[in-house]
């Protein structure tokens, strides 16, 4: 019994069950397959998180979102008066989070591929973007640097995942993806 | 290790005791293992990982 | 050598059991026990705060026992509880003195205090911080010492396992190989000492911080390091609940394992690998090379998803040949059918076996896949897992252990043994509930640790699907239907420890919930067929479900943003 010494003093040399061995078959090619498609999904895949970041300060970070906001700024939305910028195709994009706010809320383009900076100024965040379902970590400290190319036009919406304190759950920013005019 | 003083009864006395066996009623050695495995592939690799991470213009 | 006036032999199993871990054994429980009751009560206001048409809490509230809830279930109920299962598996099992008892209430005393300094520490209401606690957000000073004082006395724990590992040899308590049992509690010990020095690494440091003596404590470093610590303890839990099945089938239907040597392999690969999941939380961080994140996301080749496969047919497979042994013969399913399901020891521990492989074991797979895990990160999917693994696994699997300890150990008959009938089935029905329903949520993109999914306050405006809000409801009935379970447990233990029959007399009778088997059972052995139809055709779907399920995600995958 499971709760007993094994019976026979060598227990190792007993031979296998057929139903055990392949199992243990299927099993093995099984997590080999999975593996796999991680690793196929690298190169054929389009969908994978970057791994491109930065070690950055957090007023260096905001220096640039200011900028970026001073150049390209088309008007504002919501109570707090966000700004909505709307960069050029191509171009580098930010996106800031501090408590409890995402900021600026961006314009994109529908189909156009940009350089998403994600980064914290003070305690972690969660970028969710809803309702494609799209989750990434932002740490202070740190500049995460993705390119993203958003495939279809319409109001997405930055949810904070990450507890942030007292109000994380107001923590809500903006996408909006246009069509091309 | 004081390890398997073959307490035959059953398997006879002469079945010599198979290295993976011996392995698995090793405790301490699988101890050694059980902590350097993921302190090395996880933990000490991981380390270096996030201490790479270039510094940002 | 210990007094023999230090033993009793038992009267069921003819163990020779050493009364000082018997001792300890009981107080370990007991707290775990206390700790769970406190720990599901908060789990039931944040379910009820999360069901949006009762939303019970403040948001402070709704925050503060969030972290008390992850803090006293996770941490305090398994791990008080799984010091008692090292004391049994090795004492108790080996026929053995347990090693310096006065060390295992030291560190029982430890333990203890940790915990109710972390608890104080919540309850002030100054560290909301989530168990896990990410740095730069800062707790109270205490809170860290609760934790580490806490970690101190468990590592002390651990240590008196393999003290008594080496007296049981030394002593000759037992012939040839550990059973399989301690074993599995040997593997469980292992990753509980790499769990704790991650532990050790990363909380001195953070509490230093906390005191201003350490300037900053880097976001990502913490998270390697701390998950080092949070997720290998659940690979502790893991490794303890499979101990505990395979105990479980064992005393209840005289299971033997089909292949010694298979099993012990299986958890070899536990050993070896099943840590580097830890890796699971740090998918979605920057910075970390994809080289480092699919290896040890992948537990170096899914090895101990291999592992788990394989503990996933042998249980049941030693089921069914213990079953068909004593006679269950009819057809592919007629030892299922004739299974004792009304003894709440071994319908628990099978509804814990198929939970945890059908909900917590597929979608943990699917959620640790590198790619996939950017649709699932921090939104509830993510608890909906871990409900299914740490509650309906784990703790399900302690509670159907508790219905054979509390007899054996602490020499009380079960009372009000319908409402134990009862018990496995409504809290693992709730409990499914509670995985399903988040899991749903999450898939929907619903945040996790979050008070107000309408965003009521918030500056801007958003709705999750309705479909999301119908699922909190879902989950926050389901909830009570678990929390009902919960108490059922918290009463029958109680109870019997406290007015349960005593079966210390000579002429006691035989306990409940512990059936005589016939002794031809437990000579059934790996020699001859093996003859498991019943077995092959459940992995068979399992297989089935794991794959269909995993291929629908990448499909999912495919359909979002492109970037790279
Ligand atoms: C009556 C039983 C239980 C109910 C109704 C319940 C319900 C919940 C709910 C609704 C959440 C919050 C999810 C969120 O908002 O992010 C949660 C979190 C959690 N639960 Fe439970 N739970 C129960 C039992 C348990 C048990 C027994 C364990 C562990 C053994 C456990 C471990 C956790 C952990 C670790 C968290 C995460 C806390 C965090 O995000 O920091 N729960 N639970
Ligand atoms: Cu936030
Ligand atoms: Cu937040």
């Amino acid at each position: 019994m499971a709760i007993t010494s094994p019976e026979k003093r060598v227990w190792w040399n007993e031979p296998l069950h057929r139903p055990e061995v392949i199992w243990i078959t299927i099993a093995f090619l099984w997590g080999l397959l999975m593996f796999g498609m991680m690793v196929y999904w690298h190169v054929a895949g389009r969908q994978n998180l970057s791994n491109e970041a930065y070690k950055v300060f957090p007023e260096k970070f905001a220096e640039k979102v200011e900028d970026m906001v001073a150049k390209y700024k088309v008007r504002e939305e919501g109570a707090t008066k966000i700004p909505v910028v709307r960069p050029p195709p191509g171009s580098d994009v930010y996106v800031l989070s501090r408590l409890w706010e995402w900021w600026p809320i961006l314009e994109l383009e529908k189909g156009a591929t940009y350089r998403l900076h994600l980064s914290s100024m003070d305690w972690q965040h969660g970028f969710s973007l809803q309702p494609v379902n799209i989750n990434i970590q932002v740490h202070p400290g740190y500049d995460l640097v993705l390119s993203i190319t958003p495939d279809k036009a319409g109001e997405y919406t930055i949810v904070c995942n990450e507890f942030c304190g007292i109000g994380h759950h107001q923590m809500i920013g903006k996408i909006h993806v246009v069509d091309k005019k | 290790m004081p390890a398997m003083a073959p307490e035959t009864e059953g398997g006879g006395a002469a079945e010599r005791v198979p290295a993976m066996q011996r392995l698995l009623d090793n405790h301490f050695l699988l101890l050694f293992l059980g902590v350097t495995v993921p302190a090395v592939l996880y933990l000490v690799w991981g380390i270096m990982e996030v201490a790479q991470i270039p510094i940002g213009k | 050598m210990a007094a023999s006036n230090e033993f009793r032999t038992c009267s069921v199993t003819g163990l020779k059991v050493h009364l000082p871990a018997e001792a300890l054994i009981k107080a370990n429980a007991v707290v775990a026990v206390v700790f769970l009751a406190v720990g599901g009560l908060f789990g039931l206001l944040v379910a009820l705060t999360r069901w949006q048409a009762v939303h019970i809490l403040p948001a402070e509230w709704f925050y503060l026992l969030l972290t008390a809830h992850g803090a006293d279930v996770l941490l305090f109920w398994v791990i008080f509880f799984e010091v008692a299962l090292l004391y049994f598996a090795s004492a108790i099992l080996l026929n053995c003195r347990l090693a310096t008892p006065w060390l295992a209430w030291v560190a029982f005393a430890l333990m203890l205090a940790g915990a109710a300094i972390a608890n104080v520490a919540v309850l002030q209401g100054e560290s909301s911080v989530m168990f896990t606690s990410y740095v730069p957000m800062k707790a109270a000073p205490h809170f860290y010492v609760g934790l580490i004082v806490f970690a101190v006395g468990t590592l002390t724990a651990v240590g008196i396992f393999f003290g008594t590992l080496v007296i049981a040899r030394e002593e000759r308590t037992y012939q040839g190989s550990i059973p399989l049992v301690t074993f599995g509690a040997l593997t469980a010990a292992i990753i509980a000492v790499f769990t704790l020095a991650s532990g050790a690494i990363i909380l001195i440091p953070t509490f230093l911080w906390s005191v201003g003596l350490i300037t900053t404590i880097d976001p990502v470093m913490y998270k390697v390091i701390w998950w080092g610590m949070g997720h290998s303890s659940q690979q502790i839990n893991v490794a303890a609940h499979v101990a505990v099945w395979y105990a479980i089938a064992a005393v209840v239907l005289g299971a033997k394992p089909i292949s010694e040597k298979v099993s012990r392999t299986a958890f070899l690969m536990y050993i070896l690998f099943l840590q580097l999941a830890s890796a699971h939380h740090l998918l979605a961080e920057p910075g970390i090379s994809s080289e480092w994140k699919v290896f040890n996301t992948s537990y170096a080749l899914y090895l101990a998803v291999l592992g788990s496969m394989i503990h996933g047919m042998s249980v049941p497979g030693a089921i069914e040949a213990a079953q068909r042994k004593l006679g269950f013969n009819a057809g592919i399913f007629g030892w299922l059918r004739k299974a004792p399901w009304g003894n709440p020891a071994f319908s628990g521990m099978f509804i814990s076996l198929v939970l945890f492989g059908f909900l917590g074991g597929i979608s943990g797979v699917v959620l640790g896949t590198e790619q996939i895990n950017l649709m699932m990160h921090n939104t509830l999917y993510v608890p909906g897992h871990f409900h299914a693994t740490v509650v309906a696994g784990t703790t399900l699997a302690f509670m159907a252990f508790t219905y054979l300890a509390v007899p054996l150990v602490f020499r009380r008959e079960i009372v009000l043994p319908t409402l134990a009938k009862w018990q496995p089935y409504l809290f693992g029905l709730g409990v499914a509930g509670i995985s399903l329903f988040m899991m749903g949520a999450g898939t929907l993109g619903v945040a996790r640790r979050h008070w107000d999914i309408t965003f009521s306050d918030a500056p801007l405006t958003f709705e999750y699907p309705p479909a999301a809000i119908l699922m909190m409801g879902l989950n926050g009935m389901s909830a009570v239907l678990a929390a009902i379970g919960g108490l059922a447990y918290v009463l029958v233990v109680v109870g019997s420890i406290l007015f349960g029959k005593r079966l210390d007399a000579p002429d006691a009778e035989r306990p409940r919930f512990i059936p005589r088997l016939p002794t031809t059972v437990a000579a059934y052995g790996s020699a001859g067929t093996l003859h498991v139809p019943g077995t092959i055709v459940l992995v068979t779907v399992f297989f089935m479900s794991f794959v269909l399920y995993y291929f629908v995600n990448w499909k999912y995958l495919s359909e979002i943003w492109p970037m790279r």
